[in-house]
C-alpha cells in the first residue's frame, strides 16, 4: 500500500510549478496594470482641471459675481448658492436621518416594519438622481408652490443623502457595544436617557462622518437641482429661502452648454470645476479622516 | 413623568423611521399619477417600444426606444471599462498591495468616488470629447463611446471599494487551506478567493451599473443628445437621463411632453429599482453562504 | 532511547529559531520525526507547538514580519534552501487545521480542487481519486449519494473528516495536524482519532493538540514544549509515565498550563 502511494506520488508532476508560475506572474502584471490605469485616469482628470483652473484662481474669481454675460468675473454667488443649499439639505435630513437610525439600531423590535423600513432606504439610495429632480419639481415647486428655489432644491437634496445619513448613522450606533446600554439601563436610566446621553455621544463620530460625505455628495449634485433651485444667472446673492439660486455645478453646466463665448467661459468653467473639486475632495478628506481615528481608537 | 417622556420619544422616532418609505412611495405616487397622461394617450406599449421621440413636432411622437437602448448601450459600454478596472484594482489592493500601498490607496480611492458627476462630465467635454474627435476623425467628439468612457472612469471607485470589502470577508481559512494544498497565490486567488466573494462581486457590479444607468451629468454633457436608435458607438446619442434633464425646461407643466418626461423618469426608476432588489438578494445570499450574519 | 536511533528521520529539525518580529517565539529547537509513526507535540497554548508545525510546510512564509534561522530537512534535504519550490513542499506535506475549513464548494469540488491544482485534469482520476479519499478519510458511506452537496452543510466533525480527505487526495508524505479536534464534538473527536491511527499505516504524522489523553491515545512519539523550548521528546509510553524534566512532570500532571 505504502508503495503504491509513493509510486501514484508521481503523477504529480513537477513541470506544472514552472507553468503555474509563469501564469501567475502575467496575472499579477494585469492586476498591477488594471490599478496603474485607473490611478492615471483619475489622476489626469484631477491634473487638468487643476492646471487649468488654478490660471484663474483669485480672491477675486471666488467672491465677485460674474459680469459681461457671464465672460468675466468670478462665481460668488454660486459658492453662496451651493453653500445654503446644502445647508438646508442637512437640516432637513439630518433629523429625520438620525430619527430612523435610533429607531432602527435602539427600538426596533425584529418586524416586518424594519424590513420594509430597510428595505426602501437601500432602495431610495438607488434612485437616480434626475428622479429625485422629478419629485421635487413636482411636490415643492409645483404642489406646495415654494416654486423654484434654495428651500426646493434643499428640501429634494435632502431626500437624496437622506439614505447615506441613515446608513452612516446606524452603522455608527450598532458599533456601540451593548454592555454600554446595559450598563446605564441597570442604574435606572430609561431608554431614551440611555440613547441621549451614553449611545449618541459614543456614536457622535460616526455619525459626523456620515453627515460630511452627505454634505460633500450634496454640493456636488446638479440633476436634482437643475428644475428645482438653480438659474444660471443671477445679479446678486440671493436674499430669501424662497429667491432662485446660482450653484457651483450648475455653473459649470450652463457655462458649458448655453454659452455665448465658449473661450472665456471654458476657463471660467475650469475655474469653478477647481472650486467645487477642491471643495468635495477636502469636505471627504477630512470625514474619512474622522472615521480613521475613529477606527484607530477602537482598535 | 419619566417614564411618559421615553414612550413619546419612542413614538416620535417610530413615526420618522418610515420617512424614507413615504419618499420612496412618494415617489412611485408621483412619477405614475404625472406619468399616466402619457401612458393613456400614447399606450405603454407604444411609449417603451416608439421608435422615434419627436416631442416638439406637431403632432408630437413618443417613442422612447431610441433613449431606453441609447442608456443601455452606454452603459454596457461604460461596464467595459469599469468592471475590469474597477474589479483589477479590487484584487490588487487585496492580494498585492503592501500595507503602506493599501493604507494610501484604499482612502484615495473612496476619495475619488466622491469627485461630483459634473466634473467628469466637464472632463470629458473639454479634453476627452475633442481628442477622441482628433484621433479616431470623427465629426464629432461627443458620442456614446465617450460617454461610456467617462462613465466607466467614473463608476471605478464604486466597485473597487465595494469589490474590495466582498474579498475582504473571505475568511483567511480557505486561503490557508488552499496553500496547504500547494496551490500558488494566482491559483488560491482565481479558485478559491475570487469564487467565494463572487456574489459579493456581483453585488459591487450591479450596483455600479445601476448607478451609470441613472447618472445624468455626464451623459448630458458627453453623450451628443441625438434622440435616433444609435447604430455605432462613434455617434451621438441620447440616453433618458439627459433627455428629462435637457427638456424638462421646455417643458410646459402638464402638457404631454411634460407627462411623457415623467414616463421616461418612472422607467428609469423601475430599472434601477430591479438592479438595486437583485443586488440585494445576491448580496442576502452571499452572506449566508459564508455564514455572516450581516 | 535505543528505538530511536535506529529509526529512519523524515524531518530533522536541527538549531531552529524563529521570531515574529521582536519576538523570540522558537528557542533552539531540535527534533526528528520519524517515518509512518505519530508524533504528538503538546505544551500549554502560546508555547510554540503551532508555530513550529507551520514551519514543516512553510505555511509561516505567509507571516508578514517573521523570520526562520536553523534547518528543517525532509528526507535530508533542506526545505528553506535557495530554489526548493514551496509549492511542491505543501503538497508534500499536507496540513488540516484547527477549525475544518471546507471551501464554500461541493463536497467533490473540496476534492478535486487539490488535485486540478497541482495540473491533473483527468476526468477518471480525478473520480478515483475523489473515491479514494474519501473512503480512507472514513468518510465515503456518509456522503457518497451526495457529492455534489456544498460542503458547508456537513456537520463539524464531518467536515474535518472532508479537510483530512481533501488533504489525502493530493498524495502527502507527511500530514500535520493543528489540533484537529479542538472545535468538536467527543464522538467526532473520537472518530478523527481512530482516522489517525488508521492513517498511520501509510503516512507519517504530527499531531498538535493540547489534550493530552488525546497525545497518550493516538502517538508513538511525544514531543514537549514550554515557552518556545522544546523541554522533552521521547516515546509517548515513556515520556507520560517517567518523564525527565520537572517540567514535564508538572505539565502531565495537571499542575499547570
Amino acid at each position: 500500500m505504502n508503495e503504491n502511494i509513493i509510486a501514484s506520488a508521481a503523477i504529480f508532476k513537477k513541470k506544472n510549478n514552472a507553468r503555474n508560475k509563469i501564469v501567475q506572474n502575467t496575472g499579477f502584471a494585469i492586476l498591477l496594470l488594471c490599478i496603474i490605469i485607473t490611478i492615471l485616469f483619475l489622476g489626469s482628470i484631477i491634473y487638468f482641471v487643476g492646471v487649468n483652473g488654478i490660471k484663474i484662481m483669485s480672491w477675486e474669481f471666488l467672491t465677485a459675481p460674474p459680469r459681461k454675460a457671464m465672460t468675466a468675473g468670478g462665481i460668488g454667488p454660486a459658492i453662496v448658492g451651493t453653500f445654503y443649499l446644502t445647508i438646508g439639505a442637512i437640516l432637513f435630513s439630518l433629523p429625520l436621518g438620525l430619527s430612523c437610525a435610533i429607531y432602527l439600531s435602539e427600538y426596533s423590535p425584529k418586524s416586518i416594519a424594519v424590513n420594509v423600513i430597510r428595505l426602501s432606504i437601500n432602495n431610495l439610495a438607488g434612485v437616480p438622481s434626475v428622479v429625485f429632480g422629478l419629485f421635487g419639481l413636482f411636490v415643492f415647486v409645483d404642489y406646495f408652490h415654494f416654486g423654484v428655489s434654495i428651500l426646493s432644491g434643499s428640501l429634494t437634496l435632502g431626500i437624496l443623502v437622506l439614505p447615506g445619513i441613515i446608513s452612516a448613522s446606524q452603522e455608527a450606533l450598532m458599533a456601540i457595544p451593548q454592555s454600554l446600554r446595559e450598563a446605564s439601563l441597570a442604574l435606572g436610566a430609561t431608554q431614551w436617557q440611555t440613547i441621549k446621553r451614553i449611545v449618541l455621544p459614543a456614536a457622535l463620530p460616526g455619525i459626523l462622518t456620515g453627515v460630511i460625505l452627505s454634505i460633500g455628495r450634496a454640493a456636488g449634485e446638479t440633476a436634482p437641482i437643475l428644475f428645482t433651485a438653480a438659474t444660471f444667472y443671477a445679479r446678486g446673492y440671493p436674499d430669501s429661502a424662497l429667491s432662485e439660486t446660482m450653484a457651483l455645478p450648475y455653473h459649470i453646466y450652463a457655462l458649458m452648454t448655453e454659452g455665448t463665448h465658449p473661450e472665456k467661459q471654458t476657463m471660467i468653467a475650469y475655474g469653478s470645476a477647481l472650486t467645487l473639486l477642491i471643495l468635495v475632495l477636502l469636505i471627504s478628506a477630512l470625514a474619512i479622516i474622522i472615521r480613521q481615528r475613529q477606527r484607530n481608537k477602537m482598535v | 413623568m419619566r417614564r411618559f417622556k421615553d414612550s413619546i420619544y419612542k413614538w416620535i422616532f417610530t413615526a420618522l423611521a418610515f420617512a424614507s418609505l413615504i419618499f420612496l412611495l412618494g415617489i412611485v405616487i408621483v412619477l405614475f399619477r404625472e406619468a399616466l397622461p402619457a401612458l393613456k394617450t400614447t399606450g405603454f406599449l407604444d411609449l417603451v417600444f416608439g421608435k422615434s421621440w419627436y416631442p416638439t413636432y406637431s403632432p408630437p411622437e413618443f417613442g422612447i426606444l431610441p433613449l431606453i437602448l441609447a442608456s443601455l448601450w452606454v452603459t454596457a459600454g461604460a461596464m467595459a471599462v469599469c468592471v475590469p478596472l474597477g474589479v483589477g484594482s479590487a484584487l490588487y489592493l487585496h492580494e498585492l498591495a503592501s500595507n503602506r500601498q493599501k493604507a494610501i490607496l484604499k482612502p484615495a480611492i473612496e476619495l475619488l468616488a466622491s469627485i461630483p458627476s459634473i466634473v467628469f462630465g466637464f472632463f470629458g467635454m473639454v479634453v476627452v470629447a475633442p481628442f477622441l474627435q482628433e484621433t479616431f476623425n470623427l465629426p464629432t467628439g461627443l458620442t456614446a463611446f465617450t460617454a461610456s468612457l467617462i462613465l466607466g472612469i467614473m463608476a471605478i471607485p464604486t466597485i473597487a471599494s465595494i469589490a474590495e470589502d466582498a474579498l475582504s470577508y473571505v475568511p483567511p481559512s480557505f486561503k490557508e487551506a488552499s496553500y496547504a494544498l500547494g496551490a500558488n497565490r494566482w491559483q488560491t486567488l482565481t479558485q478559491v478567493v475570487i469564487p467565494a466573494a463572487g456574489s459579493g462581486i456581483s453585488t459591487a457590479i450591479i450596483l455600479g451599473m445601476s448607478r451609470a444607468v441613472g447618472e445624468t451629468m455626464t451623459v448630458l454633457m458627453v453623450a451628443g443628445g441625438a434622440a435616433v436608435i444609435p447604430h455605432s458607438f462613434f455617434e451621438p446619442v441620447r440616453p433618458m437621463t439627459s433627455t428629462i434633464a435637457a427638456e424638462m425646461g421646455e417643458a410646459a407643466t402638464g402638457s404631454p411632453h411634460y407627462a411623457a418626461l415623467f414616463a421616461i423618469g418612472l422607467i428609469l426608476f423601475l430599472i434601477t429599482l430591479v438592479f438595486n432588489i437583485v443586488a440585494e438578494i445576491i448580496s442576502k445570499r452571499y452572506r449566508m453562504k459564508l455564514g455572516l450574519s450581516r | 532511547m535505543e528505538d530511536l536511533k535506529v529509526r529512519i528521520a523524515r524531518i530533522q529539525i536541527e538549531n531552529v529559531n524563529f521570531y515574529y518580529g521582536s519576538n523570540h517565539v522558537l528557542k533552539n529547537v531540535n527534533l526528528h520525526i520519524y517515518e509512518n509513526k505519530v508524533t504528538a507535540i503538546i505544551g500549554p497554548s502560546g508555547c510554540g507547538k503551532s508555530t513550529l508545525i507551520r514551519l514543516f510546510n512553510r505555511m509561516n512564509d505567509l507571516v508578514p514580519v517573521s523570520h526562520v534561522e536553523g534547518t528543517i530537512l525532509l528526507d535530508g534535504k533542506d526545505i528553506n534552501a535557495p530554489g526548493v519550490d514551496v509549492v511542491d513542499i505543501r503538497r508534500r506535506v499536507g496540513m488540516v487545521f484547527q477549525k475544518p475549513n471546507p471551501f464554500p464548494k461541493s463536497i467533490y469540488d473540496n476534492l478535486a480542487y487539490g488535485l486540478r491544482i497541482n495540473g491533473i485534469n483527468d476526468k477518471g482520476t480525478i473520480e478515483q481519486k475523489v473515491t479514494e479519499s474519501l473512503k480512507r478519510a472514513a468518510l465515503w458511506d456518509e456522503v457518497k449519494d451526495r457529492l455534489n452537496d456544498s460542503a458547508l452543510r456537513l456537520s463539524g466533525g464531518q467536515q474535518q473528516r472532508l479537510c483530512i480527505a481533501r488533504c489525502l487526495a493530493v498524495e502527502p508524505e507527511v500530514i500535520l495536524f493543528d489540533e484537529p479536534c479542538a472545535s468538536l464534538d467527543p464522538i467526532s473527536t473520537k472518530k478523527i482519532e481512530e482516522l489517525i491511527q488508521e492513517l498511520e499505516k501509510y503516512y507519517t504524522i504530527i499531531i498538535v493538540t493540547h489534550n493530552m489523553q488525546q497525545a497518550a491515545r493516538v502517538s508513538d512519539y511525544t514531543a514537549f514544549m514550554y515557552l518556545g523550548e522544546l523541554i522533552e521528546f521521547g516515546t509517548t509510553e515513556k515520556l507520560f509515565t517517567v518523564p525527565r524534566d520537572k517540567r514535564t512532570e508538572d505539565y502531565i500532571t495537571g499542575k499547570f498550563g
